[in-house]
């Protein structure tokens, strides 16, 4: 065979990424929810266009009517619209839980790497840190920085996000440290490759995987951790409203109007089994061993 | 072992003396607050916090004293509520909490493991399906959700059970227990599951069965001990958790517990509860996360060993 | 006589994501009344599979038995309840496994282990309360040679070495007197020193009590010299089966024959290209320790403790050492893949330890290893090409234009086919991937490569192949090799000269013939004694003295 003809001829072979793909696809729970989840992507991001009706928009004399061919949702007590109401409160909810993540994510990626990779003493270290302040009563924390400085949408941000980030700090540090453990590692440096590009192409390529895995679990924790402090009143304030907040008010007139507590419980429920479900399917997915054969 | 919990405790000091600090910072940074002399706060308040903190006092100074009266018990006056010192507010409200944390934990720990160990013993069946449905659905389903719903459903159109109040009705305790406990049921019940799972595919477990041990012997007996681990794990993290979710479960039904008190006082800027209760609170969740930390280590042999030859 | 187990027809089918795979296709074999069987293959011959079935132990699904009989005692094993099943698991069939460490429950000490078997047996009369069971236990572990047994009784798992835990198996199997025993690989895992003494203690046992043997593995040598008959499978199929004698010395069957001669025995055939010279590597009392932080205090492992040597230019030098030797440590640190503490690796002229970090670089190209691990040893998200490439390209051997024909002409050298360019490494066999890993080592023309244990997960006919592709890059590329590895035989087969190590430190060296005619050091001694030959006369006198 000459070495022209051979180019021509070399078959294709299948990454783990496209491998995973093909697992993820078999799973209809996972893909359900990543549907939902584009779905409700588009629909948050397209809000202020598609809404039916205007977020502020009163109608006082109509007062809280159960759902109807006007109002798909019903209305609230004061008239407004409660489809246009969730879809509002949807895109903060989601907003809060993409950038609490990227935020806990960004943190938590590169304390989680940094130990892992340097091992030793500053591993230990790092890690005896991370323990002692998973015990502590972060929740409290969350409350008071609330109470102290107003409620603040940035920092329910950081304030959440900093909460969130030692779990993918562990993930990360566990997966890079047996990463270095592993030969192809020990290949790439004894072949004189430099520390920055065995991380690029050998280290973070085979992180990814359970990166993205508890990302997407986290979004869903970020979103509860949200609806809990806004349900308490310490959260997203009026004028702008969550799913957690839309709860609260749903609960107050929970008996009379029963609709404005099960909407708003629907969306938020279905969102996090949503994103829980894809979180699981891609964990089997990507993960070599839960192959189910 | 003696020797390891004291360890463990004397590194928890440092941790709590931390806790403690912060929060005496961030509470005296609060703008508008009683330490930056609010013409709004009332005549008596204003001398008992006079008579305890000193409020001309450089802050290091109060900062001292703050912590003396700590170390010997006394949080301060409430803020809030005149004549009434923080500690009586939390030992009144402390037994209600207490004794709600635990039924939900109990709650928790039982459906929890009996729902994972059984969704275990026959994987990627109804047997488990069936159950793990169930605990997505407790996970998905927040306890500020989930209390209305079942006080909706079973206090007021189906009249079953008491929906407010702790101890007045005979009844009234179970659906907060309920409540608090079902989201960590469902989280027990998934890392039970998977702890199982894990265990049962190992090779000792090969063994037992090559044994002609029954089944009920390899779950109980061998299995057991090691699927559970993950659980044990995460008692401290749930025990945290369950403090916070006292404050949404005591606000749904209005139960006069620690968490109703603590959520008050964070609406009506009670800083001297504030402090108190989250000092309170910090003290309980490190004690209780050495408490798990410590049988950890009891239930895994060789931990056990080295911890004793110590 | 009737036989004692007889099976007939079995079939195994596997349903995996995958399609259809038929792990045991039509195979019989009996076993007669204090026999013992050897059931022998490589990976993927459906050996251990026929055995699991025997006693319910396979997953199912995936695993569905789909015909054949087994005859035990009057009752077919395959088609009882659950019930009439754990009546003869740990009774009248016991079986042992392959890994020691893990087979053990880490939470129960042995003694409660032991006596399971006693106190629940399903034949309620036989039941015996624990003290009683606990005496039964004691003679036991007594009888397989745990010394002290009253007090290890309470011991647990971790407190005992690999091959004392086998020891403890086994006594856990024939606690209550099984007419059969089944042992599935039960020495892969172990020393080769250690090995022997299970060997031994395993024909003891069965000379002592009568009791029928199947002894499944990989290695004919290590049946040898116990086996009576022996199945030789493949893929599922039983190709062979007969006397022990008749399989040895008489074989007709192509694959029997082709596994006996993968299997590597005598001196080393190829002419020693050692040159007189200045040697390549010289090694002066170098140290190397690690501190382990994972427990609850800080211990201090003295992986390589004061070594000294020389490795000529051309020779290949041998490093021989059972598990926790420091053979591997040795070789990366010649190779500065971890830190020395003392001591000074000099390569050709040069002394390394003295290179900063970045210094390194250029040398590194001259040295290379190859991995023991085929799986781990790959980036599994890079193709063979970019794996091949990535060294070319860095050091500037190649550059874009010329990068294919490169990396083909590499594929070529190491016997790979040049479509699979584009693959991955979880889509080739395992022989496959070190031949990639081989390919990756020899791409920047190094001068010295250290081999560390390349061949020692691989299949034995597959082993044959891959060591003479080694011998044959050695001799075409000019290489200086250290070939690291704790099968003694295989040592044998390659190296000029040899080196024995023990915790750390070197216990003697020397020309390999003369080592192995005459050895110094009662180490070395007892190692080469404890080799198992495939030649099951020598190997039955030996076992017998």
């Amino acid at each position: 065979m000459d070495a022209n003809s051979s180019t021509l001829t070399a078959e294709k072979g299948t990454s783990l990424w496209e491998d995973a793909w093909i697992k993820l696809r078999k799973n209809r729970l996972a893909l359900i929810g990543l549907g939902l989840l584009v779905f409700l992507c588009v629909i948050s991001l397209l809000t202020p266009w598609i809404a039916p009706y205007g977020y502020e928009e009163q109608n006082l004399l109509m007062g809280a009517t159960p759902p109807s061919a006007e109002h798909w949702l019903g209305t609230d007590v004061f008239g407004r619209d409660m489809l246009t109401r969730i879809m509002w409160g949807g895109r903060v909810s989601l907003m809060v839980g993409f950038i609490a993540t990227a935020v806990a994510l960004a943190i938590g990626v590169i304390y989680g790497a940094v130990a892992g990779y340097v091992g030793g003493r500053v591993d230990a270290v790092m890690m005896r840190l991370v323990d002692i302040l998973y015990a502590l009563p972060f929740m409290i924390f969350i409350i008071l920085l609330m109470v102290v400085f107003g409620r603040n949408l940035l920092l329910l941000f950081f304030a959440i996000g900093a909460v969130e980030w030692l779990t993918m700090a562990r993930i990360v540090r566990g997966q890079v440290m047996s990463l270095r453990k592993q030969e192809f590692v020990e290949a790439a440096h004894s072949l004189g490759l430099s520390q920055w590009i065995i991380i690029r192409r050998h280290i973070i390529p085979n992180t990814l995987g359970p990166v993205i895995v508890y990302t997407t679990l986290t979004i869903p924790s970020v979103m509860l951790l949200e609806a809990f402090l806004s349900f308490l009143g310490l959260g997203i304030q009026p004028p702008q409203s969550s799913w957690g907040l839309l709860i609260n008010y749903g609960v107050e007139t929970m008996e009379e109007y029963p609709w404005l507590l099960i909407f708003p419980g629907i969306a938020l429920s279905l969102t996090l089994f949503a994103l829980n479900f894809l979180g699981d399917g891609l964990r089997d997915a990507l993960d070599p061993r839960t192959a189910k054969d | 072992m003696l020797r390891f919990a004291l360890g463990r405790l004397l590194q928890a000091i440092p941790v709590l003396l931390v806790v403690i600090t912060m929060t005496f910072l961030l509470v005296h940074s609060a703008p508008g607050g009683p330490f930056s002399a609010d013409k709004a706060v009332p005549e008596e308040v204003l001398e008992a916090l006079e008579a305890q903190y000193n409020l001309n006092q450089p802050l290091w100074q109060q900062y001292v004293n703050y912590l003396g009266d700590v170390l010997q018990g006394d949080m301060g006056p409430s803020f809030k509520y005149p004549g009434r010192s923080v500690n009586e507010l939390i030992l009144s409200g402390l037994g209600t909490t207490a004794e709600l944390g635990f039924y939900a934990m109990m709650v928790a720990i039982f459906i929890g493991v009996i729902a994972g160990v059984t969704a275990s013993m026959r994987p990627n069946t109804a047997q488990d399906y069936v159950p793990m449905t169930a605990a997505m659905i407790g996970i998905c389903m927040p306890s500020f959700l989930l209390g209305p719903l079942l006080v909706l459903i079973f206090g007021i159109h189906l009249e079953w059970l008491p929906v407010s109040g702790w101890d007045q009705i005979p009844g009234d305790k179970i659906l907060p227990a309920i409540t608090l406990g079902t989201g960590y049921a469902a989280y027990i019940a998934r890392l039970s599951r998977g702890g199982m799972l894990e265990v049962l595919s190992q090779d000792y477990i090969r063994t037992a069965r090559a044994k002609g041990l029954s089944e009920f012997l390899i779950i109980g007996k061998h299995a057991l001990r090691g699927g559970l681990i993950p659980v044990v794990a995460f008692l401290g993290p749930a025990f945290a958790g369950l403090l916070g979710g006292s404050f949404v479960v005591e606000t749904i039904y209005q139960i006069p517990g620690l968490g109703r008190f603590y959520v008050q006082a964070a609406f009506n800027r009670d800083y001297t509860m504030i402090l108190g209760t989250t000092v309170f609170f910090a003290t309980l969740i490190i004690v209780f996360n050495l408490l798990s930390d410590m049988l950890a280590v009891w239930l895994n042999p060789k931990l056990r060993q080295q911890v004793r030859g110590e | 006589m009737a036989a004692l187990l007889d099976v007939k027809n079995l079939k195994v089918h596997f349903h995996t994501r995958n399609g259809l795979v038929k792990a045991v296709d039509d195979v019989s074999f009996s076993v007669n009344p204090g026999e013992t069987l050897a059931i022998v293959g490589e990976s993927g011959s459906g050996k251990s599979v026929t055995c699991y079935s025997l006693l319910d132990l396979l997953p199912k699904p995936p695993a569905k038995i789909e015909g054949g009989t087994a005859m035990f005692d009057g009752e077919d094993l395959l088609t009882c309840d659950k019930d009439r099943m754990r009546h003869f698991r740990g009774n009248d069939i016991a079986m042992i496994f392959q890994d020691p460490m893990t087979s053990l429950n880490p939470n129960l000490t042995i003694g409660e282990q032991l006596i399971e078997p006693l106190i629940y047996h399903p034949d309620k009369a036989r039941r015996q309360d624990r003290a009683a069971a606990k005496q039964r236990a004691i003679e036991l572990l007594d009888e397989v040679g745990i010394i002290d047994p009253e007090r290890r009784f309470d011991s647990y798992p971790h407190e005992f070495s690999g091959g004392m835990r086998q020891r403890v198996m086994i006594a856990m199997a024939l606690i209550n007197e099984p007419r059969l025993l089944i042992c599935d690989e039960p020495t892969t895992a172990l020393d080769v020193t250690i090995q022997a003494q299970i060997l031994e203690l395993i024909k003891k046992l069965q000379q002592n009590r009568d009791v029928a043997v199947i002894f499944i593995s990989h290695d004919l040598g290590v049946v040898a010299g116990i086996a009576d008959k022996i199945l030789v499978m493949c893929n599922g199929v039983a190709m062979e089966s007969g006397n022990t004698d008749d399989i040895f010395y008489n074989t007709k069957d192509d694959y029997t024959k082709r596994l006996l001669n993968a299997i590597p025995e005598g001196a080393k055939t190829m002419e020693n290209r050692a040159q007189a010279r200045n040697p390549l590597v010289e090694v002066a009392n170098i140290r190397t320790w690690f501190k382990d932080y994972s427990g609850s205090k800080v211990i201090t492992v003295k992986a390589v403790d004061d070594i000294s040597l020389k490795i000529k230019r051309g020779e290949i030098l041998g490093l021989v050492g059972e598990s926790g030797s420091g053979k591997s440590t040795l070789g990366r640190s010649i190779l500065q893949l971890v830190p020395t503490q003392e001591g000074t690796v000099t390569f050709d002229g040069t002394d390394l330890t003295s290179l900063s970090p970045k210094q390194m670089v250029p040398w590194r190209r001259r040295m290379q290893m190859i991995f023991q691990d085929p799986y781990a040893s790959l980036n599994p998200r890079m193709t063979v090409f970019e794996t091949l490439a990535e060294p070319l390209l860095y050091h500037g051997i190649a550059n874009k234009t010329n990068i294919t024909e490169q990396v083909q002409a590499l594929m070529d050298d190491v016997g790979l086919a040049r479509a699979q360019m584009r693959k991955y490494p979880h889509e080739f066999s395992g022989g496959q991937r070190q031949r990639i890993a081989i390919g990756r080592a020899i791409a920047t023309k190094p001068e010295l490569i250290i081999a560390d244990e390349p061949v020692s997960a691989l299949d034995v006919t597959i082993q044959a192949q891959i060591l003479d592709l080694i011998l044959g890059l050695v001799e075409r590329h000019n290489l200086t090799m250290m070939f690291i590895s704790h099968d003694l035989s295989v040592v044998r087969y390659i190296s000029d000269r040899v080196m024995v190590m023990h915790h750390g430190v070197l216990v003697e060296q020397g020309k390999t013939e003369t080592l192995w005619a005459k050895p110094k050091k009662a180490y070395t001694k007892n190692l080469l004694k404890a080799i198992p030959v495939a030649d099951p006369r020598s190997e039955r006198a030996r076992l017998s003295s």
